[in-house]
């Protein structure tokens, strides 16, 4: 029961990444890549109907998370305190950019619109991937289960870290790239004429960087928590994950040289969705590693909620998700192709 | 300050200014979906004009609902880690289905409701309005569910490691008190948008432009909002008052000002409670009414506060009095307002009568108040609980968010908040000054014709 309820969390955060990765980087690439007015609100009403929705995935993860592992929600929580408000901030400011932008006509109110949701998106996509990096690395638990993690301390992994460290940062770094390429390869597939030529060839400028992080990725987590590969030497077929990291990667470049966008945009959510799948493998069955410290790892066994709990939960969680993929598919279907230049697409 | 009262400022601060928004999109919702079944029925266009300013204006109110509702599922688990980790087992049931059940019903349809009208039949249009309020509805249901479970615990059984485990899924969801409060709860929805909806007509009628719709918009905000306010006190409020004072007869003894225990037990209209001297000073009050309320006869004892520990009091005690006073007072006004309103328009001289159209106008941001008093009846009554006899506040903090921490972040809401109502003041003010025709050209640009 537990470990299936890790993979369902697992999986919920997972669509999270893939569906908000792609508007959080059309908000990185946006201010590059959309230069006239008319371009930018191409770029905005590609995610207009969606990006609500996508981040709902955040909320249902969370909410599944408190539900089937209240501990790790509450040591979690409150010990990432201060980045997960300043998360919460930046969803504030990022979600009123997009909406209300089009309010007004006047320049100025729309060039500060635009300004803060690029600042917001990128802000963002480092703290998610700092915050991935943290849970990789592992904190310093207490024997009461709780911690408390400060924003920096030395910036360096070992006993006392921070939020930020020289892991963590390069985590941020790592998911800013990712997801400006995800987000661009998005535009592209979402748009037509200047905007998708420049947005394809931001992904491409982005995309070496991209493999160069990816490869140092590997080490760099090896050093900063040598247990990760545990699961992998256990069982080594589990290697294909990184492979399919490798070769979701050049996925990516071929189908943009060859014009297939749909092919690219698929291959960078493969990519992201098989370097979360690399991470939590890592972790499993821990859910938080305790550095400092043995034995006091949050696990799936004594953050687990009570069965009778888990089994009802089992019942209208199905249901209810089957009933959110069927409400994504009839809104992608009904907003499908490309987002037409003049104002006579969807959006606002 | 100490850390557990910057927490309790902290939640109470953010919840308070989240319930803004969605105190209007949910009635709102419904009365969009009778705009847009009349127009419908009717085949008139200024129906459908009305339903895109009311779309324009819900879903401003919806965007703040959302992001200021993003920060609440997050702050169990920040500010309030030990009962999160102590009643996660039952409380992040509701709050899960919530995230799966409404929020994706809601944000995926709204999307379609907004930009898809010229994409849609008329028909499927309606059905996109149409589950746009069942899932704005079903929101509303589960957090009362979270809420309920919190005033009065059902269906749990308690581990050895003293966590609480849903021992009955539908005795959860059956919770008496949660429909109590949410048959409530969701009436008080409907009087803040029909008060809203109201004093948008009031205004165009006043200043005579867009008259059309000014009537519109008075008449169905009279009828929805004379309707709304009789369900407020009748049946909700008085079932809601007589099932709490059998199971928080200190939070009713303490709402009503009752200090000592009496059988044909006033009710006290007004006055300021004075809890060294335990009295009520400079009391208007009826006699026997309070027992009348509470249990059908004029001669039943009524528990006052003297029979409950002290320990047990509610901890803010004069608060929680003038709360439940300005959320009953504005009840009774509102009752008054919308009935002598709905008089009017039977006999048809609504319209016209200048002298009441002011007071509806005016009215606006009362149910606002009132609806915020009213939670605040219920969550300082609740006090010195947590869980309702279970887990005391003072348990439930995260005790190692320190002080600084929590002020830091609570100074920074107050200023982003202070933003957000900045915007949305200028917005919802120019969605009015433009006008619903306004409205109506923007909306059908967005879905995707020219106008
Ligand atoms: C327009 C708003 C409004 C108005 C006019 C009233 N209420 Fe109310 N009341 C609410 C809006 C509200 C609310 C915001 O919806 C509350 C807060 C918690 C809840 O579920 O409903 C509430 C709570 C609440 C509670 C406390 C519930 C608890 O502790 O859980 C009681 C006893 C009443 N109400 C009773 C009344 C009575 C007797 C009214 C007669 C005039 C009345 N309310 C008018
Ligand atoms: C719009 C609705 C709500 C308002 C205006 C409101 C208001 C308040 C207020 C004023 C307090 C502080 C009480 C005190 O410290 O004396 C409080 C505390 C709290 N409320 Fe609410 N509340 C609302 C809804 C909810 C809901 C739906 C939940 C649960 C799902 C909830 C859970 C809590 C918790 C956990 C606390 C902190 C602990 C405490 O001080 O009791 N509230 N709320
Ligand atoms: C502790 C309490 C609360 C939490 C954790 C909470 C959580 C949330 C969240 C996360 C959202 C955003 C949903 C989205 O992205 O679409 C939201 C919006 C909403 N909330 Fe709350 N909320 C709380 C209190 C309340 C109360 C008391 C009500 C009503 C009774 C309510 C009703 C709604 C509704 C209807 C929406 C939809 C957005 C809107 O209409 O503005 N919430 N809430």
């Amino acid at each position: 029961m537990g470990t299936l309820w890790f993979w369902i969390v697992a999986l919920m955060l997972v669509a999270y990444v893939v569906l908000d990765g792609f508007d959080i980087g059309v908000g990185i690439a946006y201010l590059f890549v959309a230069r006239t007015e008319p371009e930018r609100q191409q770029a905005m009403r590609s995610i207009g109907p969606f990006w609500d929705g996508n981040e709902v995935w955040l909320l249902a993860a969370g909410g599944t998370l408190f539900f089937a592992f209240p501990l790790l929600y509450a040591s979690a929580f409150s010990g990432f305190y201060l980045p997960l408000m300043i998360v919460l901030w930046l969803l504030i400011l990022r979600a009123v950019s997009i909406e209300l932008r089009s309010h007004s006509a006047e320049p100025l109110w729309r060039t500060f619109f635009d300004a803060l949701f690029t600042l917001s998106s990128v802000l963002l996509a480092i703290f998610y991937g700092a915050a991935l990096a943290n849970v990789v690395r592992g904190v310093p638990i207490g024997a009461d289960d709780y911690f408390f993690l400060p924003l920096w301390t030395n910036w360096q992994p070992g006993a006392h870290p921070g939020i930020l460290d020289w892991y963590t940062v390069t985590g941020g770094v790592l998911a800013l790239v990712a997801l400006s390429v995800h987000g661009s390869l998005y535009l592209a597939l979402k748009t037509e004429g200047d905007l998708e030529q420049r947005s394809r060839s931001f992904a491409m400028k982005a995309w070496p960087v991209l493999l160069l992080l990816t490869l140092a990725g590997l080490p760099l987590t090896v050093l900063a928590r040598p247990h990760s590969l545990d699961s992998y030497l256990a069982h080594p077929v589990l290697f294909v994950i990184p492979c399919a990291v490798l070769a979701s990667l050049f996925v990516v470049v071929l189908a943009t040289r060859r014009g297939s966008a749909m092919t690219a945009f698929l291959g960078s959510s493969v990519y992201l969705a098989s370097m979360m799948a690399g991470a939590v493998i890592g972790l499993f069955p821990v859910l938080l590693p305790a550095v400092g410290s043995e034995g006091r790892d949050i696990t799936i066994a004594n953050a687990l909620a009570g069965s009778h709990t888990l089994h009802i939960g089992l019942v209208w969680w199905t249901f209810g998700i089957l009933l959110a993929i069927l409400y994504f598919s009839v809104i992608h279907w009904l907003f499908r192709g490309k987002v037409a230049q003049n104002a006579e697409g969807y959006g606002h | 300050m100490d850390a557990l009262s910057l927490h309790r400022i902290h939640f109470a601060f953010t919840v308070t200014y989240h319930y803004l928004f969605p105190q209007l999109t949910m009635g709102l919702a419904l009365l969009i979906v009778v705009i847009k079944s009349l127009a419908i029925k009717t085949g008139e266009e200024k129906y459908d004009i009305a339903a895109r300013f009311w779309a324009k204006i819900f879903a401003v109110n919806f965007l703040l609902g959302v992001v200021t509702g993003i920060p609440m599922e997050f702050q169990f688990g920040t500010n309030w880690s030990e009962f999160s980790r102590r009643t996660g087992g039952v409380i992040g049931m509701p709050l899960a289905m919530e995230g799966i059940f409404s929020f994706f019903l809601e944000s995926a349809f709204l999307g379609l409701f907004l930009f898809g009208e010229k994409r849609l039949s008329r028909w499927m249009h309606w059905w996109s309005a149409f589950l746009v309020f069942v899932g704005s509805w079903i929101s509303g249901f589960f957090i009362i569910i979270t809420d309920a479970w919190m005033q009065h615990p059902v269906a749990y059984h308690v581990t050895p490691s003293g966590l609480y485990e849903v021992s009955s899924f539908w005795g959860l969801m059956l919770n008496p008190w949660a429909w109590l409060q949410y048959a409530h709860n969701m009436c008080g929805s409907v009087v803040t948008a029909s008060f809203v909806m109201a004093s948008v007509g009031a205004l165009y009628l006043l200043l005579r432009r867009d008259e059309v719709y000014g009537r519109t918009f008075l008449k169905l905000g009279v009828i929805s909002g004379v309707l709304s306010c009789i369900m407020m006190i009748f049946p909700t409020g008085d079932l809601h008052a007589k099932y709490m004072a059998k199971h928080q007869p200190a939070a009713v003894a303490a709402m009503e000002g009752l200090f000592n225990s009496e059988t044909g037990a006033p009710l006290v209209l007004l006055g300021q409670p004075d809890v060294e001297a335990q009295k009520i000073d400079n009391p208007i009050v009826v006699n026997k009414v309070l027992s009348f309320l509470i249990y059908g006869t004029t001669t039943a004892e009524v528990q006052g506060l003297n029979q409950i520990p002290r320990d047990q009091w509610p901890t803010t005690l004069p608060l929680l009095f003038y709360a439940y006073h300005i959320m009953a007072g504005l009840g009774t006004y509102f009752l008054l307002l919308m009935g002598l309103a709905a008089i009017l328009l039977w006999r048809g001289s609504l319209f016209t009568a200048r002298w009441l159209l002011w007071p509806i106008l005016l009215s606006f941001p009362l149910p606002y108040i009132a609806n915020t008093a009213g939670w605040m009846t219920a969550e300082i009554g609740r006090q010195p609980w947590l869980v309702y006899g279970l887990i005391r506040t003072a348990q439930g903090y995260s005790t190692h968010v320190g002080a600084g921490s929590s002020l830091f972040t609570l100074l920074g809401f107050l200023g982003m908040y202070a933003v957000l109502s900045i915007l949305w003041i200028v917005l919802v003010y120019n969605f009015i000054q433009d006008g619903p025709i306004a409205a109506s050209v923007e909306a059908a640009a967005d879905s995707g014709e020219a106008a």
